[in-house]
């Protein structure tokens, strides 16, 4: 248990009170002195490593504040000559190893570094760079990493394992060669990052950043010929304005939507409107899958991030996941299939651009299954930084600006459409039109208090109509992980799971202004909840136009074959990033399809042997050699669900119905399966050739 | 398909040694060390395959692993060769000319300071720091024997030895 008695200790020769505080740092900084500090933060564990936070402690010497436990009775000095010269040279030492272009750094505003080094009055930097060029990785589209600006806190290594449960990126070498990196100094692109950008929420200098896109939008908006339109996510609005003196969580929606029109975007509409559509189509999924025995529980899909961890680790759920868009993909194949005739131009000329708290949509977007004929349905994706940086450019003074209203009809949304960017948004807007269906007349409490706020995990069980509904709320990839092994392991049952990656919901995703907090973000999600509670209409299922969208546009009703094309996706198994690969053939041609199969290397007998001997005679029988790249992969984990993994190209033909009972070349030929992998050969080779 | 099967036939037999370091270590990540050190010796090196297939079997991730096998100087992500050669360059050594040596394995194996392994995978040079032999200084290991005040000539005959051994073993196959 905390030892909650109250003790006190001498700072700077005045007296402090303090109780549970985990180390000196706190009670100092509750004291109201603000050490300055680069690794610490108080969601994630204690690493010591910037010796910034020192401190003067009677009788011991100077110590990292940030891992001394506080005790009763000590005497502490927070500044001393000593202690000022060791920041100083600790800081010009760190500056001796960064890349200081500060003036083309997109961090330059929200630099700790370059805060801290002018709070502590370095005016010189006396030592060389022993440093050498590293390149920068900007494969992923999320996010840029550039080696050279990086100071070694590791905050991005530990938000990334300790609140994401990945470790995508980790400390590598040692010594001087010391670097941030992911597993074999691979690009960011290509390993198991799930671009949710939680990383650069919490580096302190320009080594992590989002990738900055908003030059493509420029481009769009000059060019004559192209109709620009732009959608705004929710969470935005509520952050946007911390930019420009406005408190975290003020609704700053009408001024954006006035200075996006300054800019010349033909129309600005609000992505809360398919946040509408969404629950129109999840939530008659959940009634669905409840009333006829779908596979439960059902998970959210609006997480881009969260859609990705799944993919890559628990790929044996993904028919739980729900199979509905994002409410961001859902805006892009709708406005390209109903404006270009309502504007009265090609679709091709229409440029869709959207602004996101979120890195991990700019993913997202670029993905082949969300683009028609090559062309993305959601051209251009910037983030709030971004669209703060491009109102500061055209010299905007956003809290002078009258507000104006989204345009219609993509711009109508409900409270329930608003509040998607906290955690327990997404669930709550579900359970309002979830209710009201089974219970068959108005809702009259709007409000599931139960799901909002900022605990790990928030859970409800309803009782509507006589059916119990099970909810869970989880919001972190880290806890999302701990909840998804109970569930398989049956120790907690649901109906209906929503899952944010980011901590608190989109309000602090990655592309949001830099150094959110709690406190920060339980302001923010209460913009939403505010803004929520002002409107007249708080039930999706309530917002006419999303009706009327439906009738004209897509098939009449939620569910139909015209939604189920625009507004609904399918899954990939991107599980096989890591296994260790055998090349089994390589062709020699320069365009080749690449086919994996998962074998298990804890059985003997493992099937996958099997099939890809049986794989391998058929590229051979069909003289497809030249044209064929095949793998054996393997792997611990199949051994776990006895599926075998198959990929052809990067199509999973998905798990099979090979199981373990299955050794001979009959049993595993009579299956359906393997004329889905044959078929998706042919199919492969065909595009290729 | 026949060849294939043996193939991925032969790589599960190999894993199967992987497996059984990991199954004598009881999965337990927090043997991530002596685990690597125990893979390092069947395979002489880290492959990047085995380096991967630890750690999603210890459900770690691919990067930790990677970190930890980067930040120690005993583990090896390139392949080595069958017999390691290891020149001591402390101080003692150094003065008493272990360049001198160095030099003289580099050209008689072709090889140089970015190319430390021969491309036939027989032999590996390291120079290592002190070994503590000051006494027997310029000292050289050749697979854990220790040297010392050796000369290039001896070098030379106990290269001579080792690939006299390794031609007859071939041969006996």
């Amino acid at each position: 248990m905390a030892d909650t008695a109250i003790k006190k200790l001498t700072v700077n020769g005045r007296e402090v009170t303090f109780s549970d505080e985990r180390n000196l740092l706190e009670v100092i900084r509750k004291a109201g002195i603000d050490i300055p500090t680069f690794c610490y933060h108080s969601e994630l564990s204690i690493y010591g490593a910037c010796r910034l936070c020192l401190v003067d402690v009677e009788g011991k010497g100077v110590m990292a504040s940030c891992s001394t436990k506080p005790a009763a009775g000590m005497v502490i000095q927070t500044d001393t000559k000593e202690i000022r010269n060791m920041r100083k040279i600790n800081l010009e030492l760190l500056l001796a190893n960064h890349n200081r272009e500060c003036p083309t750094c997109t961090r330059s505003a929200s630099c700790a570094l370059q805060a801290i080094a002018h709070r502590l009055g370095v005016e010189t930097v006396r030592f060389k760079a022993p440093r050498k060029e590293e390149p920068i990785d900007d494969s992923s589209p999320s996010l840029v990493r550039d080696p050279n600006k990086c100071v070694l806190c590791g905050d991005c290594v530990r938000v990334c394992s300790e609140i994401q449960g990945i470790g995508a990126i980790d400390f590598a070498f040692r010594g001087s060669s010391a670097k941030i990196a992911p597993a074999f100094d691979a690009s960011l692109g290509q390993v198991e990052c799930v671009n949710c950008g939680q990383c650069a929420a919490v580096c302190p200098t320009g080594a992590l950043t989002p990738k900055q896109d908003s030059s493509k939008v420029w481009e769009a908006l000059y060019d004559r010929s192209k109709t620009v339109v732009v959608q705004v996510a929710p969470a935005v609005r509520v952050a946007l304005g911390e930019y420009f003196g406005a408190k975290p969580g003020e609704n700053v929606a009408g001024k954006l939507v006035a200075a996006l029109k300054l800019m010349g975007f033909k129309h600005v509409y609000d992505t809360s409107f398919t946040a509408d559509m969404t629950i129109f189509e999840e939530a008659n999924e959940l009634l669905e899958r409840i009333q006829g025995g779908g596979e439960l529980p059902m998970f959210t899909s609006c997480c881009p991030a969260w859609v990705k961890y799944v993919e890559i680790y628990f790929p044996e759920l993904l028919p739980n996941v729900s199979s509905c868009r994002s409410p961001q993909a859902m805006f892009g194949s709708v406005a390209k299939k109903v404006l270009p005739e309502q504007f009265g131009c090609r679709r091709e000329d229409l440029v869709v651009v959207s602004i996101m708290p979120c890195t991990a949509k700019k993913f997202e977007a670029q993905l082949p299954k969300f683009s028609v004929d090559g062309k993305p349905e959601v051209d251009i994706v910037i983030t709030t930084s971004e669209v703060q940086r491009m109102i500061n450019s055209l010299g905007i003074q956003l809290q002078e600006l009258e507000p104006e209203a989204f345009d219609m009809p993509m711009g109508f949304a409900t409270g329930g459409g608003v509040i998607f960017g906290a955690s327990g948004g997404v669930m709550e807007a579900a359970l309002r039109y979830v209710a009201e269906k089974l219970d068959n007349k108005p809702l009259k409490k709007v409000d599931f208090k139960q799901v909002r706020g900022m605990e790990h995990l928030k859970e409800a069980t309803l009782e509507i109509a006589g059916n119990e509904i099970r909810v869970a709320v989880v919001h972190g990839l880290a806890n999302t992980k701990k909840l998804l092994q109970d569930i398989k392991a049956g120790k907690v049952k649901y109906h209906f799971v929503e899952v944010m990656a980011c901590p608190g919901g989109c309000i602090s995703g990655g592309g949001q202004p830099w150094g959110a907090t709690d406190r920060i973000r339980i302001q923010r999600q209460q913009g939403l909840y505010n803004t929520d509670k002002a409107h007249q209409v708080q039930k999706p299922q309530d917002n006419w136009l999303v009706q009327r969208c439906y009738e004209e546009h897509i098939g009449g009703k939620p569910g139909s074959h015209e939604a189920h094309h625009l507004l609904h996706t399918e899954y990939q198994n991107r599980s096989q990033i890591f296994d260790a690969k055998l090349p089994i053939m390589r062709g020699v041609e320069s365009n080749r399809l690449p086919i994996t199969v998962t074998i298990c290397a804890n059985q003997e007998n493992c099937p996958g042997q099997l099939l890809l001997g049986m794989l391998s005679s058929y590229v051979k029988d069909k003289k497809y050699t030249p044209w064929v790249d095949m793998d054996a992969a393997f792997s611990s984990r199949p051994a776990q669900d006895g599926t075998i993994c198959v990929t052809v190209g990067d199509q999973i033909v998905e798990r099979t119905h090979f199981h373990n009972a299955m050794n001979t070349l009959e049993q595993l030929q009579n299956q359906a399966a393997f004329k889905k992998i044959t078929d998706a050969i042919d199919k492969g080779l065909a595009q290729i050739r | 398909m026949k060849e294939s099967v043996e193939k991925t036939k032969a790589m599960v037999q190999h894993l199967a040694a992987v497996n059984a370091i990991l199954e004598k270590n009881g999965h337990d990540p927090g043997r991530l060390i002596p685990i690597l050190q125990e893979t390092q010796e069947v395979y002489k090196y880290l492959p990047r395959d085995v380096i991967s297939y630890l750690a999603t079997s210890l459900d770690v991730p691919v990067a930790h692993v990677y970190g930890v096998a980067t930040f120690y100087a005993h583990f090896s992500l390139e392949p080595k060769g069958k017999h390691i050669i290891r020149i001591c360059d402390g101080t003692a050594c150094h003065v008493k000319k272990s360049t001198a040596i160095q030099q003289h394995i580099y050209q008689r194996l072709g090889l140089n300071d970015e190319k430390r392994t021969t491309d036939d995978l027989l032999f590996t040079l390291e120079m290592v720091s002190c070994l503590g032999a000051c006494g027997l200084a310029p000292v050289v290991v050749i697979d854990e024997e220790v040297h010392g005040q050796v000369t290039p000539a001896m070098v030379d005959t106990i290269l001579d030895q080792i690939i006299a051994a390794e031609k007859t073993a071939k041969g006996e196959e």
